[in-house]
């Protein structure tokens, strides 16, 4: 509960609560981008340096830069800009707010299980996580090279096709 | 020797008992197989007939050796047919009296048989012929031998239907199928008292055998319990039980309210005639009675035996009544027809009167000398070329000498001349009857029918045999003397040609329709000569001075007493009876004898003494238009009515159900097209509607399904932990 | 409050963001920006859990988080090239206009 978490939550907070809110999609990713690297450094905070910066590599370096992408090559006619909302937003907001409500009454009821105190975090933390990876979790980390490996087909692919048939 | 003999003998004899089916089932079998044959097997069915025939008549002769060896009755019962808890069973017997008649019944049968063969060769239906023949032997002698009422009944039936195929054989003359309707359902409403009464004596007593050791119908338990139950009416259950079953016998032989049948069964062939309505069949209604004749006889609390007196004026009526008729009948065969009638009633009032020897004597003589004379009366139509109007014959005295001697021998035994064989059996009766103690009248009829019955056969013999040829009407005439000559002369020659029985040669191929008259083969006439010796000489079995025929029938043995003549005022009586028959003899020759009428067509002589009478008496005193006036009127009246009810009333309720059950149909099918279609069409439409409606949930918005995603989400979670809080 | 509930909060927060952008936006691209948002703090959640539960040195949670940023990022891709070829289809990313799947 220090002050630089205070920092950064807000800052994540307030940059997904953007990332949603604003009319213009490429503010909406710029947003998007400043709400994740605030995730990264709560990461950091939290003390699992290798997923921050995991998070900043993959998120911010790649994942949001796709979305503008995607945003650029997409861009509407602009008489349909304006309209951003959709035709019930209330609904949408009404359930968004029952869910926080029941997830933070959880938590809050369910909550108070662990201590203030953490307990103290392994000195040699990325050879582990290498281990890790090559011994326990090894079958785990084929499957994901596999599905990604599928994923960027298939992405280039789906993305591909229209440009060869427009020929 | 005696005793080495006796074993064999007795071996012998109880085999003909147990045998003695055979003797009906030889010409059943005989009549099964002809009825498959064709009609071009003549020959073979001639000899299929005639065999099993002659077998039966040896069978018979060995009974009748049997019956004289040992007289009293020996039975054969087997149970047949099991309902409930209870048997029914059947069985023969073989007693004296079943003795004779088997002999009388195969030997006259056999002999007609063969006549037949003679008198039926230009048939074409010859083949058929002999089979009905042979059926009709097979019953007769089932009625024979039956120790049960039952079996009795259903060979009684089987009569009664080969009498109908045999009266209607010749079924495309619309009068000879008329005659066969007529005579089976006459005989079925006596058969109908007849099953009444066997149903009453059933549930009486339990039983329809007639001898069963003591347990039958006929033994003296049963007729003791019979004769002391009373009915509603009066009388006694067994008065009651034999009057029905003496209906039976009324319908059968021809007595007087059902005799309406019997001269109608003259359409018949002759043959036909002689066998069944003369010899046999309408005897069966009086055997019938002598068979019953212990059910007949036993007295009620009255003292006297009300049956028997029911039969006797049942039958001195009827001898009268149709002696009467017969004297102005012009067919020859009617005026028979109208004699046995008359016989028959004889034969009833003698067992009415002097129990079963009397009238059965008479039955086994009549049987013989009735057939005789219906077999020569064939033999004047076959010689005459089908001529059966005795005013068209006359002179057939030389051309036919065979015919003529066995015929006048037989009418001398029928009118009971002295010394014939119908003399003493006619003479027992009417001795019988005026020893009655009930009344005289039954034997003042009987007088005055043997009157009638001479004065008819004098006349009728006169017509056909003396005076000479009579031309009908409408026949070319010659001078008489030269055609004597010439029939004399072609007569002769035919006799010579004629062969016995050769391939269906038939005498029609030298004569036109108005033929010479001639004499009938050897195959007609030799049966005739045999028929003659027993009408003869029959009679001497049974006199007063020697009365064998009567006490073998009561199981004993007499020895000849001539001085039996004397006694009981049996001279009187028969000096009474011969003069009363030469009286009646006198006056038909007086009449028709001595001036012969030369004329077809001139009335007869007794119709100009007394035209009324004559003219009542051969329209048969109208009996049948009476009864065409009551019961057929009623019969066909109730016709017409059931008829208009079914027409109306029944037709009326049938249509009435037909409307509804449309109307029913077009209610349901309104019914279901509005209701139920639209029903069921208004529900599938709100399905469709609400299908639709559910389908506008799925509408395509991805957000949408998230928020239901999520609501679902928090509706779960809450569910999940809200017992756990805390 | 423990720190744990503070990030369990957090997440919350960040999750109920994430639906209700995903919820309530027309434009494709926002509704994958909410799933993103949303796994992020899952992802979140388990780091929390990793940081503040028995035993950290089993590394559980940290796998689980590397994993899920894989499988995010490929989810991403493939979403963002469907929503490319979509465009190109359909010339609008207007998820309401996307229900060809009514019925």
């Amino acid at each position: 509960m220090t002050v630089p978490f205070f920092i950064l939550v807000a800052l994540t907070l307030v940059g997904a609560v953007a990332a949603l809110a604003l009319r213009n999609l490429v503010h909406c990713a710029l947003a998007l981008a400043a709400a994740l690297a605030g995730l990264a450094a709560i990461y950091l905070l939290l003390g699992a340096e290798f997923v921050g910066l995991a998070q900043i590599l993959v998120y911010v370096g790649a994942v949001a830069i796709l979305i503008v992408f995607a945003i650029l090559l997409t861009r509407s006619r602009p008489e349909l800009l304006p309209e951003g909302i959709s035709g019930s937003p209330i609904a949408g907001i009404v359930v968004a707010a029952a869910v926080f409500a029941i997830l933070a009454w959880a938590v809050v009821s369910f909550g108070a299980v662990s201590s203030s105190t953490p307990s103290a975090l392994p000195p040699d933390e990325m050879r582990r996580i290498g281990d890790a990876l090559m011994q326990r979790f090894v079958l785990p980390l084929e499957v994901m090279a596999l599905m990604l490996t599928a994923a960027l087909i298939g992405a280039v692919i789906l993305a591909l096709e229209e440009k060869q048939s427009a020929r | 020797m005696a005793e080495s003999m006796a074993p064999n003998v007795a071996l012998h004899i109880a085999w003909i008992v147990r045998n003695l089916w055979l003797i009906p089932v030889l010409p059943l079998i005989a009549a099964g197989v002809g009825s498959l044959l064709k009609q071009r097997q003549r020959r073979f069915a001639l000899w299929l007939a005639i065999i099993p025939m002659g077998v039966s008549f040896l069978l018979a002769v060995a009974a009748l050796a049997q019956a004289l060896h040992e007289p009293a009755r020996q039975i054969v019962n087997f149970p047949w047919l099991q309902f409930g808890g209870e048997w029914l069973s059947l069985g023969w017997l073989l007693d004296p009296l079943t003795a004779i008649m088997l002999v009388m019944v195969t030997l006259v049968g056999l002999l007609i048989f063969i006549y037949s063969v003679g008198y039926m060769a230009h048939d074409e239906n010859f083949t058929r012929f002999f089979c009905f023949l042979s059926l009709f032997a097979a019953a007769m002698l089932g009625v024979v031998i039956a120790n049960s009422l039952l079996l009795l009944f259903m060979c009684w039936e089987v009569v009664g239907l080969t009498s109908y195929l045999l009266i209607g054989f010749w079924y495309h003359k619309p009068e000879a199928s008329a005659a066969g309707t007529k005579a089976f359902i006459t005989t079925r409403i006596g058969d109908l008292g007849l099953f009444l009464g066997m149903v009453w004596l059933y549930g009486r007593t339990g039983t329809l055998l007639f001898y069963d050791h003591g347990a039958g119908c006929l033994e003296h338990s049963a007729l003791s319990m019979l004769a002391a139950q009373a009915t509603g009416v009066g009388m006694a259950a067994s008065t009651g039980i034999a009057l029905l079953i003496f209906c039976g016998a009324i319908g059968k032989s021809g007595q007087v309210p059902l005799h309406v049948w019997l001269p109608d069964a003259m359409e018949g062939p002759t043959p036909v005639s002689a066998l069944i309505h003369a010899a046999t069949m309408v005897a069966a209604g009086v055997f019938l009675i002598a068979r019953v004749y212990p059910l007949m006889s036993i007295s009620a609390a009255g003292g006297h035996a009300t049956a028997l007196e029911v039969v006797t004026w049942v039958g001195a009526i009827t001898a009268f009544f149709a002696a009467a008729i017969a004297i102005a009948q012009n067919d020859i065969k009617r005026i028979l027809a109208y004699s046995t009638v008359s016989q028959l009633g004889y034969m009833m009032m003698g067992l009415g009167v002097g129990g079963v020897a009397v009238g059965f004597f008479h039955l086994i003589t009549h049987a013989f000398f009735k057939a005789l004379l219906f077999l020569g009366a064939g033999s004047v139509i076959h010689g005459c070329a089908e001529e059966q109007d005795i005013r068209n014959m006359g002179g057939l005295r030389k051309l036919m000498p065979i015919t003529f001697a066995t015929y006048a021998v037989a009418t001398l035994a029928l009118c009971g001349v002295p010394l014939f064989s119908g003399f003493w059996s006619k003479d027992e009766i009417l001795h019988s009857a005026h020893a009655w103690n009930v009344s005289q009248v039954p034997y003042a009829l009987g007088a005055a029918g043997a009157l009638l019955t001479a004065f008819y056969m004098t006349r009728q013999v006169c017509y056909v045999f003396f005076g000479r040829r009579r031309e009908p009407v409408a026949a070319l005439s010659g001078t008489a003397a030269s055609l004597h000559d010439v029939v004399a002369f072609e007569s002769a020659q035919h006799q010579t040609a004629h062969a016995p029985l050769s391939q269906g040669e038939v005498c029609e191929d030298h004569f036109g329709a108005r033929a010479t008259p001639h004499e009938s083969p050897a195959v007609m006439t030799v049966p005739l000569i045999i028929l003659a010796f027993f009408a003869a000489f029959l009679g001497f079995l049974g006199t007063p001075g020697w009365p064998w025929f009567q006490s073998f029938l009561r199981g004993e043995r007499v020895a000849p007493q001539f001085a039996q003549f004397l006694h009981n005022g049996v001279l009187p009586l028969m000096g009474l009876s011969t003069a009363i028959v030469f009286a009646g003899l006198l006056l038909g020759w007086w009449l028709y004898g001595r001036n012969p009428s030369q004329d077809a067509a001139a009335p007869d002589p007794l119709e100009r003494i007394e035209p009324r009478i004559f003219h009542a008496l051969s329209h048969r005193l109208y009996v049948d238009e009476f009864y065409d006036a009551t019961f057929l009127a009623l019969s066909r009246t109730m016709a017409r009515f059931c008829d208009w009810m079914d027409r109306w009333v029944w037709n009326g309720v049938v249509q009435a159900v037909r409307w509804l059950v449309i109307a029913v149909a077009h209610m349901d099918s309104s019914v279901d097209s509005y209701v139920v279609n639209a029903g069921f069409d208004e529900s599938c439409r709100g399905m469709v509607g609400g299908g639709r409606l559910f389908s506008r949930l799925q509408n395509g918005q991805v957000q949408n399904y998230l928020r239901v995603l999520g609501i679902a989400l928090v509706a779960l979670a809450l569910f999940a932990f809200w017992g756990h809080k805390g | 409050m423990t720190p744990l509930q503070g990030y369990l909060l957090v997440s919350a927060f960040l999750f109920a963001a994430g639906l209700g952008g995903a919820l309530s936006r027309r434009s494709a691209i926002l509704v994958l920006i909410g799933i993103e948002l949303m796994l992020n703090a899952a992802n979140l959640n388990f780091i929390a859990f990793w940081r503040y539960g028995p035993h950290p040195e089993v590394l559980t949670g940290i796998l689980f988080a590397i994993f899920s940023i894989a499988v995010a990022a490929a989810e991403a891709a493939v979403g963002l090239a469907l929503i490319i070829a979509i465009y190109r289809h359909a010339k609008t990313t207007d998820v309401n206009q996307l229900d060809s799947m009514k019925g």
